[in-house]
């Protein structure tokens, strides 16, 4: 569709490098963003890895969720160039950018879950309405994937009837139910008790390192951020424990701080704690 | 003075850019794949029957004391048989088309602005574009084609209710014979009457419902916006209904009569 502007090597085709450990699947080329006089983004640039996690923090109002929006094309860029699994989506159409939502799942800040669906037909939404799928084959996902966040006793239940950790969960499962390979999270744990967002922290956790999908994930809440950091999901025989992550794979878990529609900050969590930089250590406190 | 003048005409032009450009997305929705089936016969029973209530009242009460006025006004030329023949010409002709479409702007452009406009406002239509979904092909197109459709069925019926109110006064209180009434009322309506009267609510239901959609696609500023959003597609809808009918009517008396 546009061959000029696909990421090609020499030897590797795009498919091939996309295919391969490290790929990068979000990529961000000083993205600038105003609306009106106010300025939102100004020249951001980060790399997403396959697999990997990124966990943007800011202020409110620093640009957080318009980075999603911008990755899901629900928002354009002013200047800048953003690739999604190989593909320039800066430029792209609401048509062309069916083909590249396709291979992404989103969870909504307090969930955006529809209303006069039951949960079960939330979550299998986008199987039966966009991809088609029999009944009796979306039905076997749905309690999959309900199965999966444990909400499978709640497949009946209307979104009124759901409090907001399950309501957030519900969304985590409608992102997952077509399987894409990044998800992105805005403000997944906001307004919820600690419990219930650790609860959440560990459906990102388990996605990521059970099910392999890079994640994106905007929070201004630090203890669930440094949650996802540094913690692992293992499947043990049947049952998935979640434990504390080693260095290496804490390192594939990165933070990015944004502050006057620049990043100042992109790195690890053991860095993150450990930088001088007055305004982090004034939010980090 | 001048600048808020420009910046108001600025901002109505882009409000008339946007319409057009949904009415146009509609149309392109209505015609091709993929169709949201469920979708559209949901509205097509939320549209219809739904309002059918408030269009057999209106149609009954509106024909009713049509014929308890005219009564009067045509005692004085002693013509009261002849009660039928204005009641059928105002009702198929003007009343029901135009009392339809005004309920259904309060009853279905209200609604329409207000559930879209809480979709919006709760993320909901990011959703399901996030989902794959195009928002015009699943929330607008199924409305447009209900309101389209359904505006004349209801109108048809608002007519012929009317019509029975009217026989109700004429025959009980204005002691005018059954039989006259109904001739009256089949000598009252030239051969274009009923072409008229079931032409112009297709142009009428589908400006209440664009309008609904496109204010509701457009809310802003949260429950307040959506609030706002629904007065706003009352308002804009009924208005356009009367000038809407104004300019049908005026390009159909010059192409049939």
């Amino acid at each position: 569709m546009q061959t000029s502007d696909t990421i090609t090597g020499p030897e590797l085709t795009r498919q091939e490098i996309l295919d391969g450990p490290n790929a990068p699947v979000v990529v961000f080329d000083e993205v600038c963003l105003a609306f009106d006089e106010k300025v939102i983004l100004s020249g951001v640039s980060f790399t997403l890895l396959k697999g990997h996690t990124k966990i943007f923090l800011g202020a409110s109002g620093a640009g957080k969720s318009t980075i999603l929006k911008l990755i899901l094309g629900l928002l354009k860029p002013d200047q800048g160039v953003i690739w999604v699994n190989g593909e320039r989506v800066d430029q792209m159409n609401e048509r062309e950018m069916m083909d590249v939502r396709a291979d992404l799942g989103m969870v909504f800040q307090e969930g955006a879950l529809f209303d006069s669906l039951t949960v079960a037909e939330n979550v299998g939404y986008k199987l039966s309405e966009e991809l088609r799928w029999p009944d009796e084959k979306v039905d076997a996902r749905v309690r999959e994937v309900l199965g999966f966040i444990g909400l499978s006793d709640f497949i009946d239940r209307m979104p009124s009837e759901l409090s907001g950790g399950q309501r957030r969960r519900v969304a985590i499962a409608r992102a997952m139910a077509a399987k894409p390979r990044i998800l992105l999270y805005d403000e997944p744990t906001t307004g919820l008790d600690p419990i219930t967002a650790t609860t959440v922290d560990e459906e990102i956790v388990k996605l990521r390192d059970i099910e392999g999908v890079s994640s994106i994930v905007v929070t201004h809440q630090l203890r669930d951020a440094f949650f996802v950091a540094c913690h692992r999901a293992n499947r043990d025989g049947g049952r998935v424990q979640i434990e504390s992550a080693d260095q290496q794979k804490s390192e594939e878990a990165e933070f990015i701080m944004l502050k006057d529609g620049g990043i100042i900050f992109e790195g690890p969590a053991g860095e993150l704690k450990r930088s001088t930089d007055p305004y982090l250590k004034t939010f980090l406190s | 003075m001048l600048t808020w003048l420009v910046e108001w005409l600025k901002a109505a032009l882009l409000e008339v850019q946007e319409y057009v450009r949904l009415c146009q997305a509609a149309f392109v929705a209505s015609a091709t794949r993929p169709f949201y089936y469920r979708d559209i016969v949901q509205q097509f029973e939320q549209i219809g029957l739904g309002s059918l209530t408030v269009v057999l009242l209106t149609g009954f009460f509106t024909g009713a004391v049509l014929a308890l006025q005219s009564g009067i006004t045509l005692d004085q030329f002693g013509a009261r048989p002849f009660v039928g023949r204005l009641i059928s010409a105002s009702m198929i002709k003007e009343l029901g088309p135009v009392l339809t479409a005004l309920m259904l702007a309060g009853r279905v452009g209200s609604g329409i602005a207000a559930e879209l406009g809480s979709m919006v406002v709760a993320d909901q239509v990011n959703a399901l574009r996030a989902l794959g979904t195009d928002p015009v092909r699943k929330l607008v197109a199924p409305r447009v084609l209900a309101g389209t459709f359904m505006c004349p069925v209801l109108t048809v019926i608002s007519d012929v209710v009317g019509i029975l109110g009217g026989w109700i006064i004429a025959v009980f209180q204005l002691r005018v014979a059954s039989s006259v009434y109904w001739t009256s009322v089949l000598e009252g309506l030239y051969p274009q009457d009923p072409w008229m009267g079931l032409i112009k609510p297709f142009f009428l239901g589908f400006v209440i419902v664009s309008i609904g959609c496109h204010v509701g696609l457009r809310t802003r500023g949260g429950t307040q916006g959506v609030g706002r959003s629904t007065t706003n597609a009352v308002v804009a809808a009924s208005v356009a209904v009367l000038v809407v009918d104004f300019f049908v009517t005026r390009l159909l008396i010059t192409l049939m009569y």
